[in-house]
């Protein structure tokens, strides 16, 4: 053999100019073929025509402190302090004042713990076990009892109800979901059944006949003597409504589940039930936490709902807000705070699933 | 390969001499529904003894080694891991089956779980033992399948060779009696092959009973004591495998050997 001629690679060169930079973005992105120039171009107008006058609205001309006849002298502009005037009563409520620190501990303790979450500083079984005390807590430090003075849950509103239904009832139909997928995944004939007889009745129902049902029917069928208060009942239909798609997206991450991973475990002598807990749950969960997530942000959406069935949460509150005849007029200004709000949270959730989803090593490939 | 040819006649006849029998299949017929995998398979594997199985595709050659540690159940016939017969409660079965390990063609590791957790899982899930122990125990096999320093990294993390390797190690934690290997290097780019069948000719002289489902050649002439032959669920031939190599009887097992060997 005569001796190998050695190779030697050519070095790395730098890409040309015209390929990078903020120029050659627009070009490629932006610019890229007559409609989407046009599209971009609409685009700019609209923006260039809005968005000033919005920020005239909301911020140069908009009122912040003073009363209504404060907010009459600048009519172009948004009239914030009506906001803050009703800033307690869109927040709880009715909710009695003397008791209103209560709200304030629950949403530090909700806070407290999404920082947590949010930080890993919470992690594992610790983490599952905070957040399915969450309820309990909630529903204590709020309604009262064991200690506390007790506040009829008629009184309870705002922005606090609405958190407070959302969350209980997704915190509860998670596991509630998991449940009722496995059944249909794995149970006996019977209990597949039995799943799929609830899971598809509640998908077949809208969210505000489950509720009108819990509402006005669920107390005839309750034993007499038997009473339930409205909101828990309307709490509980929220529960199963959310636990029936739960169900059906955490179905989806288990089908989705390689046999081999069945069989692995099999061969490694793990029983069913411990593969299932062990194995399948965990790495389905993960597969669907963007739609489980998306379920967390429509369920909190959808409790606004519950102003047809007498309950004023946040919704409802922005609505009785702007009828206050001391203030009449300022709806816009109620319901953009809502608007705000509302997008607050659910954009937040949605890059929290985003961020987990790109953040665990096991997802990415 | 030739100057691997083996050294082990005395191995062989060890296993043979001592006469005991670790797998036996009597008279076993498996359906998938109507469609007929195994065909009155008999089969006496002995202690010790390293067997290949090979066939052409669809020959129920995974079906058979699946059977024995009851991933597949067979409908009649029977079959005895250690002369217990690997029937009836659940739990009779799954106490049989401990003594079976098994290495897949896709690893099936478990994705969610690092290297590490990988191997203790089933050591203190299912045998119950303190995770220090089962730690101990799967660093011991992860260093002997050569990957000691990967204990840490999540299964996506580590080349398809490495994967298959930690398989191994994993079914090994258990202390496996027979090691069954579906073509365990099938799904693994050629630089890596030979990597996994390192690591199997390794546990081959560790004494461990194997039954190895493979198209490497090399692998069966230096190492199986057995060749088996399969074609539409038969054993159809099965002889030690110089005589297989050299001196097929069947006429569809010389055709098999043509068509695999020319590649
Ligand atoms: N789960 C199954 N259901 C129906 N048929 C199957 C199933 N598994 C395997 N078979 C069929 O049984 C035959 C043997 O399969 P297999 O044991 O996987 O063959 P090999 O491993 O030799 O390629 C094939 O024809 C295959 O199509
Ligand atoms: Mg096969």
């Amino acid at each position: 053999m005569t001796n190998p001629t050695i190779f030697v690679p050519k070095p790395d060169r730098e890409a040309p100019a015209q390929a990078k930079g903020f120029l050659h973005w627009l070009k490629h992105h932006v610019f890229n073929g007559w409609f989407n120039s046009a599209l971009a171009l609409s685009l700019i107008a609209i923006i260039a025509l809005t968005v000033p006058q919005v920020i005239q609205w909301a911020f140069i001309k908009a009122t912040w402190v003073g009363d209504a006849a404060n907010c009459k002298t600048s009519p172009d502009g948004a009239c914030w302090s009506f906001i803050a005037a009703k800033f307690r009563v869109l927040m709880v409520g009715v909710y009695p004042a003397a008791e209103s620190w209560r709200g304030i501990v629950g949403a530090l303790v909700l806070a407290i713990l999404i920082i947590t979450t949010i930080t890993n500083h919470l992690k594992g079984k610790v983490l599952i076990v905070a957040w399915l005390l969450l309820p309990v807590f909630g529903y204590w430090i709020i309604g009262g009892g064991f200690g506390l003075n007790e506040v009829d849950q008629s009184s309870w509103g705002g922005l606090m109800l609405s958190v407070l239904l959302a969350l209980v009832g997704i915190i509860v139909s998670i596991p509630l979901g998991i449940v009722l997928a496995l059944g249909r995944f794995s149970g006996s004939p019977i209990t597949k059944s039995l799943c799929i007889g609830f899971i598809e009745t509640v998908r077949g129902v809208p969210l505000i006949t489950i509720l009108f049902m819990s509402s006005v029917m669920m107390p005839l069928f309750l034993p007499p003597g038997f009473i339930i208060d409205n909101m828990l009942r309307i709490q509980t239909g929220m529960i199963f409504f959310s636990a029936a798609y739960v169900a059906e997206v955490v179905r989806g991450g288990l089908q989705a589940l390689p046999k081999g991973q069945f069989e692995a475990a099999s061969s490694l002598g793990i029983s069913y039930p411990k593969t299932l807990y062990l194995i399948v749950l965990p790495q389905a969960l993960r597969h669907v936490l963007p739609p489980l997530i998306g379920r967390c942000i429509s369920m909190f959406k959808n409790t606004s709902l519950v102003i047809i069935v007498g309950l004023l949460d946040f919704l409802g509150m922005i609505k009785s807000a702007s009828l206050d005849s001391e203030w009449l007029g300022f709806e816009t200004e109620a319901y953009v705070f809502g608007a705000v709000v509302y997008f607050s949270i659910c954009y937040s959730l949605s890059r929290y699933g985003a961020h987990l989803e790109k953040s665990d090593p096991v997802l990415q490939k | 390969m030739t100057e691997n040819t083996r050294d082990s006649d005395t191995i062989d006849n060890d296993a043979i001499n001592n006469n005991e029998i670790t797998i036996e299949f009597k008279n076993v017929n498996k359906w998938y529904g109507d469609f007929h995998a195994l065909k009155d398979i008999n089969l006496k594997v002995h202690k010790g003894e390293r067997i290949v199985i090979c066939g052409p595709s669809g020959s129920g050659k995974s079906t058979l080694i699946r059977c024995i540690n009851h991933l597949e159940e067979i409908q009649e016939g029977q079959i005895f891991i250690d002369q217990q017969e690997l029937a009836g409660s659940e739990k009779q079965i799954d106490n049989v089956c401990r003594e079976v390990g098994m290495v897949f063609q896709q690893f099936n590791l478990f994705p969610h779980m690092t290297i590490l957790e990988n191997l203790c899982l089933a050591p203190v899930w299912a045998n119950k033992l303190p995770q220090i122990e089962a730690e101990k125990i799967a660093l011991k096999h992860l260093h002997r399948v050569g990957i000691g320093d990967q204990a840490d990294k999540y299964p996506g993390q580590l080349s398809g060779g490495q994967q298959q390797r930690v398989a191994i190690a994993r079914a090994l934690c258990m202390s496996p009696k027979i090691l069954l290997f579906d073509e365990p290097t099938s799904a693994l780019d050629p630089e890596m092959i030979k990597e996994v069948l390192d690591v199997m000719v390794e546990l081959a002289e560790s004494g461990i009973t194997m039954i190895c489902v493979t198209h490497e050649m090399g692998f069966a002439q230096s190492v199986a004591d057995r060749v088996i032959f399969m074609d539409v669920g038969e054993i159809i031939e099965e002889k030690a495998p110089y005589e297989f190599f050299n001196n097929p009887e069947m006429d569809r097992t010389q055709k098999f050997l043509e068509q695999i060997l020319s590649n």
